[in-house]
């Protein structure tokens, strides 16, 4: 980390040349809807908040952008009054306020939307939005009143939500919207929102911005949490950056890039594009034949899908979270049984409706895979790291004698691999959770691509992976696939997708709506794909 | 501060030791309280527990005794912990055991002791095991809940044995629901009639040899665990069952060995009680020790050795509670139970009421002596 303090320094210089830009402090100025003072907070040893100081002016959206763990949620889970800080002031309107929790927060105008919904799916929109801010014994009056503030709050802010539909069947950009109603009802002047575009569409996140700005327009403030740059230069008015729990700059956005930002985050400079050759595909490693796949409650989830990954490509499925990718995952993987349709393995049938393999054998085959979701599949989070590294190997012959573990190999497997994927710190015997997100991942791509196998499945990558490590692990994928691997990659991320993959495939409610190579693929004919529409020519 | 993932564990001794012994110490106050509530000295109580469990040999004996029943029902519950099950059934499991035990006495007691013992014993774990399979495997294939089926298998326990013992395994001519004594080549031997050969005096007591057989097992239960395969497995699919398909683990097939386990230890209370102690079948011998198995693997936090130490101290309650009962007419019988209750409550139930904060206070401290350097 050389070179840092200087950047540091940077930073600070960058904060106080835009504090006198808004010059928010000065007599007559409007007192900020949300003013942060010093707020400070140590979970056990680790230092979350540290001396965190910003102003959310009225009528303005603040971004507030840093890598996971950087304390962003953190910070505003104290506004938010699910924590307290350990010191430092919260000022709504320029009034000391005290929030233990969030009544007190919806008391002082302040709302949350969060990155998953506090929602009764069986509900509906209505009494959703009804849901703990019901006045008296009976629910009819409450409801009728609830009624006609929604139906002005819809004609004032552009939200359009039918009150009487069942959340549940909502799709996840109008779920959303009810979120923010519900915000709104409660008489939010400040509407935090963390993380808000992860499971939206590009077009519903078109959505949201729109409506976003159009809360501005009527004098609302907004928070809004992401890690994702693009997002912060489209719609914020300042932005503040936050590195390890502190505040590294104060901005205004229309002084600052993208650039600017991203090494503001890290602590320095990021390659934001990802350097690679073209591809040279040799023979099909993974073939897929008219595979369908129902999830474990019985629903079709993938629907005849055809396709083939061949040695020296990476292929990307492109498609909004939930429209059947985890599913193929999981049936390639071995984790879920195939409907219908054959798999094959370098021209070789490996899975049909009745040769089935468990994820094991598939392993044993050559086909490694790296779970989208590595804290609910990938790693044991409460195993020591060590054992969380030979998940799925556990049988090998090298980590077994003939009845007990060989622990010792088992450890300096793991060193191995930990110092080969640069884990942090190089502890095997430490437990897997007391590792960063971006670290526990590395622990699994190690794993898995240690052993090199003919296809990887790589189901999100980066999700949760701080910028450095992301940068790190595209760089490994690439090199596996330079190797004359096969990677089928799938990631709800559109700007990995369309930086890693060489052909990108776009999968929509269970189908392949559409494929497209790198150098075709915009973020507009994809995005049209990924809402459902088919490209030319896909039946 | 560190970039990387900094530990935020607190360390083995605070976890495992001291949260334990803060939650024991709370618990005998209480006791205490209520003791001095109903006019009596708690420290003299304290004084005759302890006496009453390590005071003279027979004591210590009769303290190991129930030690041993305590280390088999903690370590049954511990390795279905480990593998996320609850079996509430190592009573019922236990009971089978016993049978199992029993039949092989009356069968073959008059074979050669060392070859009645082992087959006694492989038969008390073997029935213990299909009890808990039973149960294991509906819960496996048909989704049965473990908690409901141990439970109702308790029952079917119950009303097995009273229907065995009263209409086919009663010894004739007798009232007593119980059956002959066995040929002597079943029993297995006392302490007492094997220490003074080694120049150890002993005190007549029920313990026997079986409190081997349960170090052995605790030690089998580690190996098991920590160091094989299947161990790992049994833990994969207990902490993430996700994860462990994920890594191609049949949970099926995890929960089906976890319970025979489980069973088969559980059964092994029959081989301390029938083949040690009372050398005949009889009714009702589990005694609750199944279900304070569950107290026992709590607070023992499903290591063997913690379950050594949890099942000692049960051990120590359960003989010393009785002088208790004994010499302070005014804290009877109920009372050693309430006292006995307070433990588990508070090492057990309320295991999570002081374990954040202490650990929390543990975890704090190294960064203040960091800034004080």
């Amino acid at each position: 980390m050389t070179g840092a303090p200087q950047e540091q320094g940077t930073a600070h210089a960058a904060s106080k040349a835009a504090a006198p830009a808004r010059a928010p402090g000065h007599a007559g100025a409007i007192a900020p809807a949300l003013e942060l003072r010093n707020i400070d907070k140590w979970f056990g040893s680790v230092h979350a908040n540290d001396q965190i100081s910003l102003k959310v002016e009225p009528g303005t959206i603040h971004g507030i952008i840093g890598e996971n763990g950087a304390g962003k949620s953190t910070l505003m889970s104290i506004v938010y009054g699910y924590y307290q800080a350990d010191s430092g002031e919260i000022l709504v309107g320029d009034k000391p306020v005290t929030i233990r929790g969030p009544e007190q927060a919806i008391a002082q105008g302040i709302g949350m939307v969060h990155q998953h919904f506090m929602k009764v799916d069986t509900f509906t929109v209505l009494e959703n939005v009804v849901l703990g801010a019901e006045t008296g014994m009976l629910l009819a009056p409450s409801l009728a009143t609830a009624r006609a503030e929604l139906v002005r709050l819809e004609r004032d802010y552009s939200l359009e939500v039918d009150p009487d539909a069942i959340v549940g069947e909502l799709p996840v950009g109008v779920q959303q919207r009810v979120e923010i109603l519900k915000a709104l009802f409660r008489g939010a002047d400040t509407l935090i929102l963390d993380e808000p575009t992860g499971v939206l569409t590009p077009q519903e996140v078109a959505d949201l911005f729109r409506i976003l700005r159009a809360l501005r327009e009527q004098g609302k403030s907004i928070v809004l949490i992401t890690h994702k740059l693009r997002e912060i230069m489209a719609l914020t008015d300042n932005v503040t950056v936050m590195r390890q729990g502190a505040v590294v700059a104060n901005v205004k956005t229309a002084e600052t890039t993208r650039e600017d930002l991203a090494s503001l985050m890290v602590g320095r400079t990021v390659l934001l594009r990802v350097d690679k050759t073209p591809a040279q595909p040799g023979e099909t490693f993974l073939g897929v034949e008219n595979l369908s796949v129902r999830d474990g409650n019985g629903v079709a989830r993938v629907k005849g899908v055809t396709l083939d990954v061949r040695a020296g490509e990476i292929v990307g499925i492109a498609g909004v979270a939930g429209n059947g990718q985890s599913e193929l995952l999981g049936a390639l993987a071995g984790i879920l049984p195939i409907e219908d349709g054959r798999v094959l393995f370098k021209g070789e049938e490996i899975l049909s409706r009745k040769q089935t393999k468990t994820a094991r054998q598939m392993r044993r085959i050559g086909l490694g895979h790296v779970p989208e979701d590595r804290h609910r599949m990938g790693l044991i989070t409460s195993f020591e790291a060590s054992e969380s590294g030979i998940l799925g190997y556990h049988r090998d012959t090298k980590y077994n004698s003939r009845i007990l573990m060989d622990r010792g190999a088992v450890l300096e497997e793991t060193a191995r691999q930990m110092k080969e994927y640069d884990v942090r710190p190089p502890i095997p015997r430490l437990r897997t959770s007391s590792f960063s997100g971006g670290n526990q991942q590395k622990i699994v791509l190690g794993r898995e691509m240690e052993r090199h196998p003919d296809v990887l499945l790589v189901g999100q990558p980066t999700r949760g992976v701080d910028i450095g490590a992301i940068e790190y692990i595209h760089k490994r994928l690439i090199a596996e696939r330079d190797a004359g691997k096969a990677i089928l990659l799938v990631s709800v991320e559109l700007d990995e997708i369309m930086s890693l993959a060489d052909r990108i495939i776009v999968m929509f409610d269970g189908e392949i709506v559409g494929e497209l190579t790198q150098a075709d693929a915009t973020e507009q004919a994809l995005g049209l794909m990924m809402a459902g529409e088919r490209q030319d020519g896909m039946a | 501060m560190s970039s990387m993932g900094a530990p935020t564990q607190a360390p083995t001794w605070v976890t495992h030791g001291l949260v334990p012994v803060i939650n024991l110490v709370l618990a005998l106050i209480i006791s205490g309280l209520i003791i001095a509530a109903i006019g009596e000295d708690p420290f003299e109580a304290l004084g005759y527990l302890m006496y009453g469990a390590f005071g003279y040999p027979e004591a210590i004996g009769y303290t190991l005794y129930y030690t041993t029943n305590f280390i088999f029902t903690g370590l049954a519950v511990a390795i279905a912990f480990h593998c996320g099950l609850f079996n509430i059934g190592g009573e019922g499991q236990a009971y089978l055991g016993g049978l199992g035990a029993g039949v092989v006495g009356l069968l073959f007691g008059h074979w050669p002791s060392p070859l009645v013992i082992l087959i006694g014993i492989l038969a008390a774990a073997s029935f213990g095991a299909v009890w808990g399979v039973i149960p294991g495997w509906l819960q496996a294939k048909r989704g049965s809940h473990i908690v409901i089926t141990t439970i109702m298998f308790n029952f079917i326990a119950a009303a097995l044995m009273s229907y065995l013992m009263v209409e086919i395994l009663i010894n004739p001519g007798q009232q007593a629901a119980e059956s002959r004594t066995f040929e002597a080549g079943a029993f297995i031997p006392f302490a007492h009639d094997i220490l003074p050969a080694l120049g150890v005096s002993m005190g007549r007591s029920a313990l026997n040899l079986s409190f081997v057989l349960a170090i052995l097992c605790s030690v089998f239960f580690w190996f098991f665990m920590w160091r094989t395969r299947w161990g790992y497995e049994i833990r994969a699919v207990g902490q993430n069952e996700t994860a462990a398909v994920y890594a191609g683990i049949s949970p099926s097939r995890a929960i089906i060995v976890a319970m025979a386990i489980s069973g088969a230890l559980a059964g092994l209370v029959g081989v301390n009680e029938i083949l040690g102690v009372h050398h005949r079948l009889l009714m009702e011998f589990t005694a609750g020790y199944g279900f304070v198995g569950i107290a026992v693997a709590l607070m023992g936090r499903n290591h063997p050795l913690g379950i050594f130490l949890a099942a000692l101290l049960f051990g120590t309650l359960y003989q010393g509670g009785q002088e208790i009962a004994f010499d302070m007419p005014r804290v009877n019988r109920d009372m050693v139970v309430v006292i006995q209750g307070l433990v588990i409550l508070f090492s057990g139930a309320l295991e999570n009421m002081f374990r954040p904060r202490i650990e929390a206070f543990f975890i704090r401290r190294p960064r203040a002596v960091a800034a004080a350097e």
